[in-house]
């Protein structure tokens, strides 16, 4: 939150009139990560799913990263919101009072039943054959580690490692609708919110679910590559192609819903509009039209869809897909930035706007929406020397 | 007295809990919409207040915002506010002029030449004590909850400071109360109601602008002034059912 000591001071930043209450925005940085990380958790599953459901075989080669990423990502992704809270020790009243009628209460249930029942089965099941061997082979703490994560069931019989890729299965199916469930349930978040026009709309969730989708992709790519690089491996590239394409898929779908959101809203152009289109021709200018829809979207748009067509040489490919991923991942956050710090910049009286500057030194909400997301890197890290997934048996496997 | 609030407590969620899942399925068979749409009407024949507010009457001296800066300890500084006036001004060339210094407390200056104003009104902005309201629909704890006698309160023992109900207000009249992490706004000063005193608003207007009292009671001052006056509430489309009346409002106020 913008920290003014004097109204006086505020007031060199406001255009035209706001409402008083209106002119610190309530929701900052933090609330900016929270989508985002959210997002990626969901995109991540949905590639990982891909692979499972769809059994697109090329991306094998990334579907545990996939997974693992999705957990790192979920482990952090309630942190930003729990740390904004002006009283966070009292953020477990969401849990065992939930308030029914509000879209935020029930987000710790959406996000216990995606880590819980999806992801950590779904990496149990897909890993427990594995953890076996591991806790034979150990010693030590270590083998005790296994040994616990195996949760002492010690099978592995070609019958039982049938039942788990059944079961894995099964998971997976269930954890789409899931994904989609958790993401698109962000986005109620904010598209139910009738007093602020430059949220409210019902193309919101479905917004928010192929733009975690996209990010998630990208992620995925990235880390893939980056993953490879340390290990001195060579990423396989057919699942990097194959990345690719999907990544321009669903990069063209979350564009024409995007698009179809804003045309739709010129076209109706209601009681908002006139200050809406001021704020996205000026405060929202360089996030919106530069960083949200030329970085994240029409240079990867460009680039895959050349790609598409003429395929250079694998060294190029690799160059050129570690920068698309950036670039996703970078326009995937001005997205969120658009849409969370966008929609307070305005007052809902309609006549005048305040202004969010990031404060890179001294903000409390800076350093820590970058620690949550440095940290999910830390957790990967871990995860993957727990659960590496080029030591697995792939032998009789999806 | 006590307020009886409509949230539920952690022993409640306990006895529950075993039932919920079954009666969530059961609820959404009966009645899918229900748990989702937040209507709250008045129940039985208590009293359920309503505000009233004379624009033609109202003089811009800010005394209301000032009495409620001290009577419930908003901070002076640096802008936060439970009450506070607007002054509009539209010139002939139908440039719409919106100004509030320090919620009207500082006193107003009107920048613009007479010959160049076609009108100029004043505008006192409060809770608009919505009977749907926005703001207690997405608490995520039920803190936010609205009294039995239509007010919208917030329990700051409970409140957890996300901030959502500040986002949900339409009106721009809920802000988080910096030093203690929770959200803050006009109770129309339900302290004194609770004693048979008028709030400090209502007490502090020399024009008597600002009228309360008791929707049900068809003689109650508010229930006149709204049927001898032509009233109109806030933002309507949104079908908050505010029950903050104005009269003679012009459509340039949002």
């Amino acid at each position: 939150m913008n920290k003014y000591e004097t109204l006086y001071e505020a007031l060199a930043n406001l255009d035209g009139y706001i409402y008083p209450n209106e002119i610190a925005l309530n929701w900052d940085l933090l609330i900016v990560m929270y989508p985002y990380v959210t997002g990626l958790v969901a995109g991540a599953f949905i590639l990982a799913s891909l692979n499972r459901v769809f059994d697109i075989k090329a991306l094998r080669p990334t579907y545990e990263i996939s997974l693992l990423t999705a957990l790192s990502f979920m482990l952090v992704a309630t942190m930003p919101l729990i740390t904004h809270l002006g009283q966070p020790w009292r953020f477990y009243e969401m849990l065992v009072t939930p308030h029914l009628t509000s879209a935020m209460a029930i987000f710790g249930f959406v996000y216990l039943w995606y880590l819980m029942v999806v992801l950590l089965l779904e990496i149990w099941f897909d890993y427990r054959y594995d953890m076996v061997i591991w806790s034979q082979q150990k010693k030590g703490f270590v083998k005790f580690v296994y040994k616990a994560l195996t949760l002492w069931v010690s099978e592995t019989s070609p019958e039982s490692r049938k039942t788990d890729e059944k079961i894995g299965y099964f998971i997976t199916v269930v954890g789409i609708p899931s994904a989609f469930l958790l993401h698109g349930y962000v986005g109620f978040i904010f598209g139910s919110i009738k007093a602020n026009p430059w949220w409210s709309t019902v193309m919101m969730p479905v917004i928010f679910i192929f733009s975690a989708m996209v990010s998630g992709i990208a992620l995925v790519m990235f880390i893939y590559m980056g993953v490879s690089y340390l290990r001195k491996q060579k990423p396989d590239m057919m699942a990097l192609d194959t990345i690719a394409k999907y990544l321009f898929y669903i990069l063209i779908i979350d564009f024409t819903l995007e698009s179809l959101d804003q045309i739709h809203r010129i076209y109706e152009a209601d009681e908002s509009f006139d200050i809406l289109k001021i704020l996205v021709r000026g405060k929202l200018f360089f996030t919106f039209f530069i960083m949200q829809i030329g970085v994240g979207v029409l240079i990867p748009l460009t680039t895959l869809g050349f790609l598409q067509f003429k395929k250079p040489r694998e060294r190029i490919r690799k160059i050129i897909y570690l920068i698309i991923s950036i670039c996703v991942l970078v326009g995937i956050f001005y997205m969120r930035w658009n849409v969370v710090i966008g929609g307070q910049l305005f007052s809902k009286s309609f006549y005048g706007f305040t202004s969010y500057k990031v404060d890179l030194i001294g903000g409390a909400d800076v350093w820590l929406s970058v620690l949550w997301f440095i940290v999910p890197f830390f957790i990967l890290a871990f995860l993957l020397w727990l659960l590496p997934p080029w030591k697995k048996n792939h032998e009789a496997m999806h | 007295m006590a307020i009886k609030k409509e949230n539920s407590s952690r022993r409640d969620f306990i006895k529950n809990s075993s039932m919920f899942a079954g009666g969530i399925v059961l609820v959404s068979l009966l009645n899918p919409l229900k748990m989702v749409y937040a209507t709250k009407k008045p129940k039985g024949k208590g009293k359920w207040y309503g505000i009233g507010i004379d624009i033609e009457k109202c003089i811009g001296c800010a005394s209301c915002a000032r009495a409620c800066k001290v009577e419930n300890d908003v901070p002076n500084e640096p802008f936060f506010f439970r009450n506070w006036v607007e002054q509009y001004t539209i010139t002939n060339d139908d440039e719409i002029k919106v100004s509030s210094p320090n919620g009207g407390i500082d006193g107003f200056k009107q920048p613009v030449p007479d010959d160049e104003i076609y009108k100029t009104f004043f505008v006192p902005k409060m809770c608009n004590h919505c009977a749907k309201s926005p703001c207690t629909q997405v608490c995520p704890v039920g803190a936010s909850f609205e009294s039995p006698e239509g007010i919208a309160l917030v329990d700051k023992s409970y409140c957890i400071g996300c901030g959502y109900c500040v986002q949900s207000c339409p009106y721009g009249c809920r802000y988080i109360d910096m030093e203690n992490g929770v959200v803050d706004k006009c109770t129309l000063c339900y302290h004194r109601l609770q004693k048979g005193l008028d709030p400090a608003c209502m007490m502090a207007c020399p024009t008597g602008a600002r009228i309360y009292g008791d929707l049900n009671d068809k003689e109650s001052a508010v229930s006149v002034f709204i049927k001898e006056n032509n009233c109109a509430v806030l933002k309507p489309q949104l079908n908050t059912e505010s029950k903050l009346f104005y009269n003679d409002l012009s459509q340039e106020v949002h």
